[in-house]
């Protein structure tokens, strides 16, 4: 059970351990046998949704379970051609980007006074923030709704940003807050030295500093950010601020006939995420361990 | 990814115990200088004013008034005025739908710890292993879990559906008796929901105990292989022993997550089949009764007592079974337990 400060590190070091132990073992042949099993059962709904997206409705009417004979794209090509697809996608993008960017920004600053200035109600400010891990958004969900159109956010993206940022601080602020903690005293009295302020330190040291942990965060903020549900179902009537989870369910009911169309947008709306995931395989599971494991 | 965010109950405790400054350092330390002084209020205020604010009007405010909107028959404009006391609690908690649900959520709590528990141990002692590709592998199982739910439960639907792929291919390999109405049978569609939710949710508990077995040091195992230990000797006697931290704090992101159930239902089933087959659960109940009945009044009860729930669940659970693990481990507060080291 490492501190979480060791966690963004542990996934840049594991992997050369791995090399060097791995390098000339094959294992028994049982393993591999049960890893491809294993395999084929996460993938094999994925490979169906996206070789479903190749072929017509009659296809899957005569059989659900075929290959695509002949490939036909035309369902692929129609969803890339619709604006439905585009305007969810934009949508998607905005919200993701501005609930991490505004996580980031919120979640730093909180967490450098929490973690570096001395001041009576210090500890309560910690607990306030770590008190919202109990309430998970399905809880909240109800007044939440209501809180929002109090403001007038129901059917604009920041009626789900702004939620989603605060949703997304607790476990921000407390990844964050021992990363800064963890920066060396003498560093800030060597800037305060050389003439920096409290906050010169924080832009010149403490940001560049502690990047390996805003970006895990970050990568959380985002992902939960793209795959949210039940926030935008709440918020969210309009099809024009529609994101991506919802463009799908209601694309899936509006078309429900059209089961080829269905399964191509689909997959297609899958691929931003699974790009993502590629993109940041280590962080994202340094990240998602190292939050949990604390 | 939501049960990411639920996992420190004992937060406020813990963390107030750990981070209280040593109160009587700072005026000694600078007693004359005004100027700092205030300058460093407006810095604090600067920094944290944004992120308290945000989080206070979407996170703690709600909260505070779901307790509030309970007590009324309220749907949901002007101000609540029609006071029903405890009228919204009794109905709910005497309504057989929604006991229907809470049995449910506790059957997925239940169900979610037999199967995913070993199935993900296994996996990840499988994983562990030294084998070829196991970096891909590792990636490849962790895509479900990485794909949002509405695009797994929009895929399983059409596959599970009466016509769907997987009576197909039940019929194609002479297995036509096996055939069944996954979706829409009571008597089934319970166990259909938890072979999707492992296999959207195993990745995440595979994962989570890999990085608890690369924690354990090579030398037991040569140590016990020298003593001639089996290996599953070994795992039982080493390795299982030896991971029961993270499989504790594994156990209860499931649970929390499993009491939390909602998007995944509520895409396959749809708002109002779950009840009928089966796999209805508290937040689904929820969002029938309140957001979409209007009634929110009724809606932020039933949003009470799903929090009631959880919060009861999780503190049996941290009593009696987390306490003997370090404490303040879920929260990450690394500064009581440094010092505690």
């Amino acid at each position: 059970m490492s501190a979480s400060t060791v966690s963004p590190t542990r996934p840049q070091t594991s992997p050369q351990v791995l090399r060097h132990s791995t390098a000339f073992a094959w294992g028994s042949p049982a393993t591999y046998l049960i890893a491809v099993v294993l395999i084929a059962a996460c993938m094999g709904p994925v490979l169906y949704i996206v070789l479903g997206g190749f072929r017509t409705n009659s296809q899957i009417t005569e059989d659900p379970s075929g290959l695509p004979s002949p490939w036909v794209t035309t369902n692929y090509t129609d969803v890339l051609a619709s604006s439905e697809f585009w305007v969810a996608m934009v949508n998607s993008t905005i919200s993701a980007l501005a609930t991490t960017v505004g996580t980031v920004v919120l979640g730093v600053m909180a967490s450098f006074v929490i973690a570096r200035y001395d001041f009576v109600g210090k500890g309560a400010m910690y607990s306030l923030f770590a008190a919202g891990l109990m309430f998970p958004m399905t809880v909240a969900i109800t007044p939440l709704y209501l809180m929002v159109r109090m403001l007038g956010l129901t059917n604009s993206l920041m009626g789900i940003i702004l939620p989603q940022i605060a949703f997304a601080l607790p476990v921000t602020i407390i990844i964050l807050v021992p990363f800064l903690r963890a920066i060396p005293q003498e560093l800030e009295e060597a800037a305060s030295i050389d003439g920096a302020s409290r906050l010169g330190f924080f832009w010149r040291m403490v940001v560049p500093l502690s990047m390996p942990g805003v970006i895990t965060v970050g990568i959380l903020a985002f992902i939960n950010a793209w795959n949210n549900y039940m926030l935008p179902l709440f918020i969210l009537s309009d099809p024009a601020t529609f994101t991506l989870p919802l463009g799908v369910a209601n694309f899936a009911s509006q078309y429900s006939v059209d089961t080829a169309r269905v399964l191509a947008f689909t997959s297609l709306s899958m691929i931003p995420a699974l790009l993502f995931f590629t993109l940041f395989e280590k962080r994202i599971v340094g990240g998602l361990t190292g939050a949990i494991k604390g | 990814m939501s049960d990411s965010q639920v996992m420190a109950p004992e937060g406020p405790s813990a963390a107030g115990g750990g981070s209280t400054p040593p109160p009587a350092a700072q005026p000694a330390a600078e007693p004359s200088r005004r100027g700092a002084d205030w300058r460093k209020r407006a810095e604090i205020t600067l920094l944290t004013g944004p992120a308290i604010l945000v989080f206070l009007t979407f996170v703690i405010v709600p909260v505070v008034m779901a307790a509030y909107y309970g007590f009324f028959r309220w749907k949901g404009f002007g101000p609540p005025t029609d006071f029903a006391g405890l009228q919204n609690y009794v109905s709910i908690l005497t309504d057989p739908t929604f006991q229907d649900a809470v049995r449910h959520n506790f059957i997925i709590v239940v169900l979610s710890l037999v199967i995913q528990g070993p199935v993900a141990i296994l996996f990840a002692l499988l994983m562990n292993q030294k084998i070829r590709g196991r970096s891909v592998i590792r990636m490849l199982i962790f895509v479900p879990y990485v794909i949002s739910e509405v695009i797994v439960g929009t895929g399983w639907a059409l596959m599970m559906s009466d016509t769907g792929a997987v009576n197909t291919v039940l019929a194609k390999i002479g297995l036509e008796n096996l055939q069944q109405s996954w979706l829409a049978d009571p008597n089934i569609a319970m166990g259909t929901l938890m072979l999707i939710l492992t296999w959207k949710y195993v990745g995440f508990a595979v994962i989570l105990m890999l990085a608890g077995l690369q924690s354990i040091p090579e030398e037991l195992y040569e140590a016990a292989a020298i003593d001639g230990a089996s290996f599953w000797q070994q795992q039982f006697r080493i390795t299982l022993p030896l991971l029961g931290p993270t499989i504790r704090i594994w156990a209860f992101l499931s649970m929390i997550g499993a009491l939390q159930l909602f998007d995944l239902v509520n895409i396959i089933w749809g708002q109002y089949v779950a009840a009928t087959a089966g796999t209805s659960t508290m937040a689904t109940y929820m969002y029938l009764n309140g957001h979409l009945a209007g009634n929110y009044g009724f809606g932020s009860a039933v949003a009470v007592v799903l929090f009631m729930i959880s919060l009861v669940v999780a503190l049996f659970y941290q009593r009696f079974v987390l306490r003997r693990d370090t404490e303040g481990a879920v929260t990450g507060n690394s500064g009581r337990k440094r010092r505690k080291k």
